[in-house]
């Protein structure tokens, strides 16, 4: 019974696999944007500038801080960010903020805190901290405008003036 | 290796297969070699139509896709839900009321999807209550109740909520003929025929907002209404209602209303009905119902009682209702897609009646009538009908249509589904269901667009079909490809509750608009706790609000002192995060109700009454992050005359006694 309950499967399975590839395509779809999306992208990955939209020339920074960027990004920080981080070096669920304009490039942070997924899934710095921290940082949905800031809020408490 | 994967699924599924092959039951003869595969759906992929199932007794609605059968979310509607929270958190508890107060269940029986142009549109789906008689609307942007409005003047809600081709109204008929609200109910059982009567509500619905206002009332003889649908296409502006129990009997029903030879389909001109009504002619009675809105903003929902509704008598008008007599107490009662064709399943009956929308309005005109029941003209059988199916099998209740002129009608007691042409009344095919099939579900089956690629039948019986669980057992769907001349049964799925009807549609016609967060700066919750700085605790005589935070991976505050014994704790719970899938859940040891689930940017509260001193841990019950066993605080409760201050906090803000 048993040989012949096999040669019955084996039978199903021969038949059924026949031209299966296409009954599939047309039947499920694909949910992974994401992963179009990673396809696209070059697979060089630069650790200096982080994974999104921003460079060094479009996060519009200039030397002297600007005092309402900074102001909108403390509010923003205090709903989005402060419950784990602190202003200090001290770490609380993530790192202290003291100091991370001076190791972090611009465009880094804000790419990172755009979207902080992919560069948890590749970033060496990211995934160092991650081994520390042990919770993902969450995508907590800033806009470009928000983002940037709240990077102005964090200059302003590294003595940007 | 992707291939290998799928390989090996399949292998399962085969092996499966193989397995119930073997069985020696009639089963074998219904499924053949490619079922699994037309059911395959790969592990990552999504399905292709969304199904919305009615759970039943269970009161909620059941999501579904095809044609993988994999359950996605119960959506709570008319049954408290202590798993998300609904009808025992604060601002869930209006929805749930009622002008009986508050009632945690119903039976919730029919779906029916929004529709534009007489086609399904996704915008929302609604759902009726059949016991405190309700209809609710779900929004599926959210996949959440939305709205709740009580129907007066009715009981047992069943020939509801069936919609017009615009959504202009949600149709509500009632089951049980009662005597009016404003008339004294406490009189004779034996007096139905005098005193009950039978009252049909067209509940408009807001073209932007969806929001759901009782327009008017029929009202009708005492009979029982039983299932109900829409003219479309040239039909527009007509409501067909199925009506048994035209004996008027009140007692032994399964007897005494199964007497006479034909029942009857009412038929309602409501875009007259709406002209009577711009026209004045609805007198207002005062009755006592419940309208429940829920605020996205706010979070909340609230409960307002209304005192008035418009009623048109039909004895006052002679050309709003029409009967056309109908084999053997009519169950379902379905229009086809092009809106010429009203199928009538006299479920004691061996045959299917099909009448003819056109034929019906030449009788009108030409005043064709057999006389009246109760003041309502009859229209002849013979003059409106376009003809019967012939020994299509037994107990027919249900039609649903696939738009290339072919009908489905389930049998209940013959447990089949019966495939016939609506234009030649010719059966082309029929399948077993196992067992005892109710309703049927093809995508847009009652629109003017089906996507007639699968049927469903939802079963009352499922005895040996499935691995035993004691004296109850599962109730199920089959899925069935119908792309073909033949039908063909791919898959068995149990259900949530009991299955009545459903709806199905394309999964790209709503996925797109489906909402990720709710965005914390639009949060107007009047406890919301925007950002952990304001998180606090705050005594109002014998309440005490806490206004709290929820992050990956701690609650603030987490220590609070100061609660005494007779205190009313009110747990308002913000959750701060901003990513699509991170919800929180909150409990606190003792709580009398359940669990708070409060998704990304919202708040929600419990309430809680500590009846004794002493330590009560709270916790997140959503596993959030690797220290999401971390998430977790403590509440020390103190006699009612301790002179313990109110204090809390959260690491260095936590209170300090030094002890």
């Amino acid at each position: 019974m048993e040989k012949l309950l096999v040669a019955f499967i084996f039978i199903l399975m021969v038949s059924a696999c026949g031209g299966s590839g296409e009954t599939k395509e047309e039947k499920g779809t694909s949910p992974s944007a994401t992963t179009e999306k990673k396809s696209e992208e070059s697979p060089e990955y630069d650790p200096n500038r982080g994974h999104g939209k921003w460079t060094a020339e479009n996060i519009g920074v200039t030397d002297a801080l600007d005092a309402a960027k900074a102001e909108s990004g403390e509010k923003i920080a205090d709903v989005k960010c402060s419950s784990c981080h602190k202003m200090t070096e001290e770490r609380l669920v993530g790192p202290g903020w003291s100091g991370v304009t001076k190791r972090r490039k611009g465009e880094w942070i804000m790419n990172f805190i755009s979207d902080p997924d992919p560069m948890i899934e590749k970033d060496p710095v990211v995934q160092a901290q991650l081994e520390l921290c042990l919770v993902r940082m969450p995508n907590q949905n800033l806009s470009d405008s928000e983002s940037r800031d709240v990077y102005e809020y964090m200059r302003k408490n590294d003595g940007v003036k | 290796m992707k291939k290998q994967l799928q390989l090996g699924i399949l292998a399962i599924a085969l092996v499966t297969l193989g397995l119930i092959a073997c069985k020696p039951k009639n089963m074998t003869s219904a499924v053949t070699g490619d079922a699994a595969l037309k059911a395959f759906v790969a592990p990552g992929q999504y399905d292709e139509f969304y199904n919305f199932v009615s759970g039943g007794f269970s009161g909620q609605l059941a999501v579904y896709g095809l044609p993988s059968g994999r359950l996605f979310r119960v959506i709570p509607v008319f049954s408290v839900d202590p798993e998300k929270g609904w009808g025992y958190s604060e601002e869930t508890k209006p929805m749930l009321n009622t002008s009986h107060g508050f009632v945690p269940w119903d039976d919730s029986h029919h779906p029916e999807m929004s529709q534009t142009d007489g086609e399904v549109d996704g915008r929302w789906i609604f759902l009726n209550g059949n016991n405190t008689p309700r209809v609710a609307r779900i929004d599926l942007t959210t996949f959440r109740t939305a709205e709740i409005i009580e129907l007066p003047n009715s009981a047992g809600n069943h020939s509801s909520p069936f919609i017009t081709q615009n959504t202009e109204y949600v149709i509500a008929g009632t089951r049980f003929s009662v005597p009016p609200d404003n008339a004294n109910g406490d009189v004779p059982i034996d007096s139905y025929k005098k005193n009950f009567k039978g009252h049909l509500s067209f509940i408009s619905v807001d073209k932007e907002s969806g929001e759901m206002d009782i327009a008017f009332q029929i009202k009708c003889p005492g009979v029982n209404f039983d299932l109900s649908h829409a003219g479309k296409g040239p039909s527009h502006g007509w409501f067909f209602f199925s009506c048994y129990n035209t004996e008027q009997a009140n007692t032994l029903l399964e007897v005494n209303a199964s007497q006479r030879d034909k029942d009857f389909i009412l038929a309602v001109n409501w875009k007259k009905a709406e002209e009577y009504i711009a026209a004045g002619k609805g007198r207002k009675e005062s009755v006592n119902y419940a309208h429940n809105i829920w605020d996205e903003a706010t979070h909340s929902g609230t409960s307002e009682m209304r005192k008035e509704v418009l009623v048109l008598d039909y004895e006052d008008f002679d050309d709003l209702c029409y009967m056309i007599p109908c084999p053997k107490s009519p169950h379902g009662c379905d229009v086809d897609p092009t809106g010429q064709y009203i199928v009538g399943s006299g479920k004691l009956a061996a045959l299917i009646p099909v009448f003819s929308f056109a034929k019906m309005q030449a009788a009108i005109a030409a005043s064709d009538f057999d006389g009246d029941y109760l003041g309502i003209d009859v229209l002849k059988y013979e003059s409106v009908l376009h003809g019967e199916v012939k020994r299509p099998g037994l107990g027919p209740l249900h039609t649903e249509f696939d738009g290339n002129g072919n009908a489905y009608t389930s049998m209940f007691v013959s447990s089949e589904v019966v495939k016939w042409n609506i234009e030649s009344l010719e059966v082309l095919d029929r399948v077993p269901t196992y067992y005892s099939v109710g309703h049927l579900c093809i995508p847009g089956g009652d629109s003017r667009k089906p996507f007639g690629k699968y049927m469903i039948a939802y079963n009352k019986i499922t005895k040996d079909r499935y691995l035993p669980t004691g004296p109850e057992l599962c109730q199920s769907a089959q899925l069935y490809d119908i792309s073909g001349d033949k039908m063909q049964l791919i898959l068995d799925f149990p259900t949530i509750g009991e299955p009545h009807y459903a709806q199905a549609a394309p999964a790209d016609l709503i996925s797109p608009n489906s909402v990720k967060i709710f965005k914390i700066d639009e949060n107007m919750h009047p406890y919301a706790t925007k950002g952990e700085k304001e998180s606090k605790v705050v005594r109002d005589g014998k309440k005490i609000h806490v206004y709290m935070t929820a992050i990956r991976s701690h609650l603030a505050p987490d220590n609070i002192e100061g609660v005494k014994v007779g205190d009313e704790v009110y747990f308002h719970v913000t959750n701060l995060e901003q990513d699509w899938d991170v919800p929180h859940g909150f409990a606190v040891i003792g709580a009398n109700n359940a669990e708070l689930l409060i998704m990304p940017g919202e708040t929600q509260t419990l309430k809680w009454v500590p009846e004794k001193s002493g330590m009560f841990p709270m916790y997140c019950t959503d596993f959030c992050s690797a220290l999401h066993q971390e998430m977790s605080g403590y509440v020390r409760v103190s006699p009612a005359n301790s002179n313990v201050p109110l204090r809390s906090g959260l690491g260095d803000t936590a209170p300090v006694s030094g002890e």
